[in-house]
C-alpha cells in the first residue's frame, strides 16, 4: 500500500514533468497555472492559456464520465463549502500577488533553479504547516 | 492551430499527471502538510520527480531552441525577493491547506463537477479579483 502509493506519486510527478518541460518545448510557455488562470479572467487573449485551461477542466470530465466510481464520496456541508470558499479567496488574492503557486514556482520554477521561486515554494510549504498545525489545535480541521 | 493542440493536450497531460498522483484528493494534501499528525510524504515524490523531468526538457529547451515546435522561449525574468511574493506566498500557503486545493487540481476537480471545487474556482476569481482592485500587491 505504501509503496504502490510511491509508485503512483513518482509516475503522477513524471507525467506532470512531461507536461510542464512539454509546454516549453511545444509552446515556449512556463506551465503556471494561478498565473494562466489570473490573466484568462482579466481577459487576455493568447489562445494558449485557455486551451491549457481547457485540458485541465475537460480531463477531469472524461476522468469522472470514464471512471464514475473515482467520483467525489466527501460529504457537502455548508461548513465545508464555507472554508472552501475562504480557501479559494485566499488561493486566488495569494497566487495572484506572489505571481505564482505550487506549478509555477513549485515544479516550473524549482526546474530553472530560481531562487525567488525556492523562497516562494518554501514560504507557502511552511505556512500550509503552521496553518494545518493551527487547524488542529483549534479542532477546526474539516 | 497546432500551438493550440499542443497548449490543450499538455493540459490534458498534466491532469492526468495529478491524479495518477493523487494531487486531486485533497486529503492528501492535508495529510502532506500534516507534519505533525499523519504525515502522508509522497507530495515529496511528486514534486521531485516532476522538477527532475522538467529541468532536464528546460535544458534540452536552451540548448537546441531553434529545433523546437516553439517560435520563441518565454522565460520568467523577475528574479526579486519581495514583500508580495512573501505574503502572497503565506495567503496561497494558508487556503492550500484549509482546503487541500491549489489552483491546478481545482480545475481538474470542477471538470469533474465536485461541489466544493467550483465553490473554490468561484472564490479563487474573486480573491484575484480583490488583489487587483487593490493594487496586486
Amino acid at each position: 500500500m505504501v509503496n504502490s502509493m510511491w509508485v503512483a506519486a513518482i509516475a503522477g510527478g513524471v507525467l506532470i514533468g512531461l507536461a510542464s518541460g512539454g509546454l516549453m518545448l511545444l509552446t515556449g510557455r512556463i506551465a503556471g497555472i494561478s498565473g494562466m488562470f489570473h490573466r484568462v479572467i482579466e481577459g487576455q487573449r493568447d489562445t494558449w492559456r485557455i486551451d491549457f485551461l481547457a485540458g485541465l477542466v475537460v480531463a477531469g470530465f472524461v476522468m469522472v464520465i470514464a471512471f464514475p466510481a473515482a467520483s467525489s464520496t466527501i460529504a457537502i456541508t455548508p461548513k465545508h463549502l464555507g472554508s472552501m470558499a475562504l480557501a479559494g479567496l485566499l488561493v486566488g488574492y495569494g497566487t495572484r500577488m506572489a505571481n505564482g503557486c505550487t506549478s509555477g514556482h513549485g515544479v516550473c520554477g524549482l526546474a530553472r533553479f530560481s531562487t525567488r521561486s525556492l523562497a516562494a515554494v518554501v514560504t507557502f510549504l511552511l505556512s500550509g504547516v503552521v496553518v494545518t498545525f493551527a487547524l488542529r489545535a483549534i479542532g477546526g480541521a474539516s | 492551430m497546432r500551438a493550440r493542440l499542443y497548449a490543450f493536450a499538455m493540459g490534458l497531460l498534466f491532469a492526468v499527471g495529478l491524479v495518477v498522483s493523487g494531487m486531486t484528493n485533497p486529503d492528501n494534501i492535508k495529510g502532506f502538510l500534516d507534519l505533525f499528525g499523519q504525515w502522508r510524504p509522497q507530495l515529496l515524490g511528486v514534486l521531485g520527480a516532476a522538477v527532475i523531468v522538467t529541468s532536464a526538457l528546460y535544458a534540452f529547451a536552451r540548448r537546441k531552441p531553434a529545433s523546437l515546435p516553439a517560435r520563441s522561449l518565454h522565460w520568467p525574468e523577475a528574479t526579486q525577493m519581495d514583500r508580495p511574493l512573501i505574503v502572497g506566498s503565506i495567503l496561497f500557503g494558508a487556503g492550500w491547506a484549509l482546503s487541500g486545493y491549489c489552483p491546478g487540481p481545482a480545475l481538474v476537480n470542477l471538470g469533474a463537477l465536485h461541489m466544493d471545487a467550483l465553490v473554490f474556482v468561484a472564490a479563487m476569481w474573486g480573491g484575484s479579483w480583490l488583489n487587483r482592485k487593490t493594487g496586486g500587491t
